[in-house]
């Protein structure tokens, strides 16, 4: 397969990149010859592979992530992979073992997260695409804080074989890249089936994109303006939709009222399923072993404390409560039961209108160490986390600045319409080109 | 033992014998190969990974419950029981928990009243099996401990019973009913290392219930269950207390032991595996058919071959035990019906025992000879049971294994005829040299026959026809000894 070998060597200022493949191979096919960047919690035939986490230094996958295989049988050069959030946790890259990624609009700022390494290497020109994961706007954030497009497919039309997993039924690996075109060339070469993924579905994407949206019908959720929500930010997103409107889309006010307790559900799920997905870090298979003559549970308890960074061991603790027999029914269940109000939320909406447009994020990207408390960070995923408890795909495409920072329209659709989203996201991206 | 107040649960995992194991391809075929030579990324439980569900599993799971009277629940579902051992590569285990794959149910067992009594089912879960820890030295103080992950993501049921059994020695027999039901049904292994353990939950009426973990074999069980009964009663003899615990067996020295209460305070945190979705499996349930299951078998070896209801039962207690009797009677050898069912169930059974081997090393068609040739008179039962142990331990040896025929010429042990006069002439001998027998005789003591009966026999090694030797040594006796 692989035919010819290209020469990597970017100049990584803004610590993009935990590990760099100077001379990746590549082969024939629709990404021939194109360097790829592939996030650090996809896994990598042969190319260490970390979570940004110290407790998997030194961890070399023995298999490829499927979306990597299929990258690399479109003749993709896998890179080298990127700096994020350690295990997905954050919505900066500040939480990395290996220092925060900056972003190349503004080195004082954060690049979002947890992608802000797939974000930074694109937007500073590194690399023409990368693969981030998204589980509550991983792909999302860095794309709006970084003024690159990046989407969440549908859940179950990537497979997520390969992705060490933080929080399972959330999550799904993406396409990030300067220009749509390209996150819609990279989405037709990752997704489709994998019977080692039975949450996945049977369907592959194949699309051109498409600036047609006449007739189009946008629903503009009242709860994407409200309150949290940078005023400026929010009049530069409805230009955006100004301009929409004038491509022949019709825009519907709408309200979502599960958006209340969608960060709380939100919370309660990733939680719970990240203190269980990282349990197996315990220094007995991979990763650095702890140096202890104590016993197993003991042992466990050093190794864990020396590998897991704070933000990690704070979720792990959460989740933890969360999923103890007394407390299951109060956060769990509850948690679950208000994601199926999302959902329905979501899918009555989008029986009345094609797509909801709103902010990716409620500010521009913040200034590197400026959120010292978790809960201000929390609130910044609020308008990306409903998505993904919802399970439908959310592209989102720069549409503007404030302060000179670029600001993100997100656009929602369907389950499975993934090729409508691309279709809006590229309509404004034509149409503010022209 | 049979006890009113004893009551007996029990928890059985089965390792299910598919080729493959329950979320990857790896073989199940691990026993006679080094350690971690049969895993993957998925069943290393590697970052990543995913399960994919072996269907055949799922497909052995429903036969179970099918034989096993249970209800299959249209949508079950997976879910995640966490906790950290070392053998265990993710930090959880995929069971099923609230929604398993089969309720109620129950397996018939002959009471120690000797009447049919039913052991209700409470369940029947799937689950995969964590891996294997090998401890230097010991658990506690050994310098290290080695993990083998070949048996991490075989296959297993858990069968669950109502606390419905009233007796070690019925807990066994539903083991043994288990068993042969599973066996039957061509989705388990018995002889396999580690393919059935046992936890049992125990109590006298009224008391705290004890439960014995991780028993690993079918008399381990009754044992285990005898030890608890007799420390249970001693406890409440001399007013003490029964605690409400988990104890192991420790299968060398017979008796349980306190395991440290730290282990029962396990919380393990389920919650519905997400990377599963729901097992709907109402489509496939009409598709599952069941073989003739041991009570079937039963009824018809009474019917078809005349067995004793004891000969069918033990006959038909072990899959290759039946199809063993079924191979020895089958042709122009039907005619050796009870002959067999006797020297089967009884005889060769014990002998096999003795020797710990298995039915499957013996032919039934040279041990169908050895019973054509007692049939047709040739050798007496005595000469019988020699050629048969002969033949046993030419196998166990690993040697040829003679003919019945070639072994009873060579051993010189045809049936010394009463008419060939070597019998006469042994009789006249033996009563010559015994004159206080004849005298014992001439009192009234009809003793003195088998006396003398069994002195013929032990001149002729057992050759002689016990009845025709009877007759001879009556009618020399009449004749005053001469
Ligand atoms: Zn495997």
């Amino acid at each position: 397969m692989a035919e010819h070998t290209i020469r990597f060597e970017p100049d990584d200022r803004y610590n993009a990149f935990l590990t760099v493949c100077p001379h990746p191979d590549h082969g024939k096919g629709d990404l021939s010859g194109i360097a790829v960047a592939v996030k650090d919690n996809i896994s990598t035939l042969g190319i260490e592979t970390t979570c940004a986490s110290k407790i998997l230094k030194g961890y070399v996958p023995p298999y490829d992530a499927h979306a990597v295989t299929l990258l690399k049988n479109a003749g993709a050069a896998v890179a080298g992979k990127t700096n994020m959030d350690e295990f997905g946790m954050g919505t900066s890259t500040e939480n990395s073992a290996f220092g925060p990624t900056l972003n190349p609009r503004d080195t004082g700022r954060v690049p979002g997260g947890s992608s802000g390494g797939s974000a930074a290497a694109v937007a500073a020109g590194m690399v023409r695409m990368a693969l981030g994961t998204d589980t509550g706007g991983s792909i999302r954030c860095p794309a709006a804080f970084c003024g690159i497009v990046g989407l969440k497919p549908t859940y179950g039309r990537v497979s997520r074989y390969g992705l060490i997993a933080y929080a399972n039924s959330l999550e799904t690996i993406g396409p990030m890249a300067a220009n749509v075109s390209d996150v819609s060339l990279l989405m037709s070469v990752i997704a489709g089936h994998d019977r080692r993924d039975t949450t996945s579905y049977d369907r592959p994407y194949q699309h051109t994109p498409s600036a047609e949206i006449k007739r189009l019908r946008i629903g503009i959720p009242e709860e994407y303006f409200g309150a949290g929500v940078d005023p400026e930010v929010a009049s530069v997103v409805k230009r955006a939709i100004g301009r929409l409107e004038e491509l022949g889309a019709v825009t519907v006010p709408c309200s979502i009222p599960s958006m209340e307790y969608a960060l709380a559900a939100y919370y309660v799920i990733c939680t719970s399923e990240a203190s269980s997905n990282l349990a197996r870090f315990d220094g007995v298979r991979y990763g650095p072993a702890a140096d202890t003559k104590k016993s197993w549970h003991a042992a466990y308890q050093d190794v864990r404390k020396q590998g897991f960074g704070p933000e990690v061991r704070r979720r792990i603790m959460l989740g933890t409560f969360a999923l103890s027999s007394g407390y299951y029914g109060k956060y769990y269940a509850k948690a679950q039961v208000a994601r199926e109000n999302v959902r329905k939320d979501f899918a009555r909406l989008l029986t009345d209108v094609d797509v909801l447009c709103g902010p990716t994020m409620p500010t521009i990207a913040f200034k590197l160490g400026e959120k010292s408390d978790p809960l201000s960070m929390y609130l910044s995923d609020i308008l990306t986390v409903p998505v993904n408890l919802a399970g439908i795909p959310a592209i989102s495409v720069p549409c503007g600045k404030v302060q000179g920072m670029p600001v993100g329209l997100q656009v929602m659709g369907r389950p499975f319409e993934d090729e409508r989203v691309v279709d809006v996201a590229y309509a404004y991206e034509q149409a503010v080109k022209a | 033992m049979i006890d009113a107040d004893v009551i007996v649960g029990l928890e059985v995992h089965c390792q299910l014998d598919t080729k493959s194991k329950l979320f990857c391809g790896c073989s199940t075929d691990y026993r006679d190969d080094g350690p971690n030579t049969h895993v993957c990324p998925i069943c290393l439980g590697l970052p990543g990974t995913m399960p994919a569900l072996n269907k055949r599993a799922i497909e052995y799971a429903m036969k179970v419950a099918k034989a096993l009277n249970c209800t299959i629940v249209p949508e079950s579902e997976f879910s995640r029981k966490n906790y950290f051992y070392p053998d265990l590569d993710k930090a959880y285990q995929i069971t099923q928990y609230d929604k398993p794959l089969a309720q109620g149910g129950y397996v018939e067992i002959e009471g120690d009243d000797g009447k049919e009594r039913k052991i209700q089912l409470t369940r029947i879960h799937v689950e995969e099996d964590p891996g294997r820890l090998v401890h230097m030295g010991n658990a506690e103080r050994g310098r290290y401990s080695l993990v083998d992950y070949n048996r991490a993501g075989i296959p297993l049921i858990e069968i669950v019973s109502e606390p419905d059994m009233r007796s070690p020695k019925e807990a066994r027999k539903f083991l043994n009913k288990l068993r042969a039901t599973l066996e039957y049904l061509g989705v388990f292994d018995s002889e396999k290392e580690g393919s059935l353990r046992v936890d049992a939950n125990i109590s006298l009426r009224g008391n705290e219930r004890v439960e014995v973990k991780n028993i690993t074999s079918y008399k381990g069980v009754e044992k285990a269950l005898t030890f608890e009964v007799t420390r249970q009663k001693n406890l409440i003899r001399r007013g003490l207390p029964v605690e409400r615990e988990t104890r192991h067996y420790l299968e060398a020295r017979g008796i349980t032991q306190s395991a440290r209460s730290k282990e029962t305070e396990n919380d393990y945190r389920y919650f519905p595996e997400p990377d599963l979705r729901p097992l709907r499996v109402q489509s496939w349930v009409k598709d599952i058919a069941l073989p003739e299951l041991p009570d079937a078998r039963r009824e018809r070896f009474v019917t078809q071959y005349s067995c004793s209801l004891n000969h069918a039962r033990t006959l038909t207690g072990e899959l290759k035990m039946a199809n063993f009797f079924e191979g020895v009677v089958s042709g122009d050898r039907a005619g050796l019906c009870s002959l067999a069912a006797t020297w089967i169930a009884d005889t060769l059974a014990g002998e096999l025992n003795y020797r710990n081997m298995g039915i499957d090393c013996v032919d039934p068609h040279r041990f169908g000879s050895l019973l054509a040739i007692l049939r047709a008179g040739t050798i007496t039962d005595k000469s019988g049971v020699e050629v048969l142990r002969v033949m046993l331990d030419e196998q166990l040896k690993g040697e040829t294994v003679e003919t019945p025929e070639a072994i009873v010429a060579r051993l010189n042990l045809a049936k010394t005829a009463g008419d060939d006069g070597a019998l006469a002439a042994a009789v006249k001998e033996v009563i010559s040299e015994n004159p206080k027998a004849i005298e014992d005789y001439k009192a009234g003591k009809n003793g003195a026959i088998n006396f003398l009966v069994g002195q013929v026999m032990k001149k002729t090694r057992g050759r002689a026809d016990p009845g025709e030797l009877n007759r001879l040594v009556v009618a020399a006796l009449k004749d005053g000894g001469q």
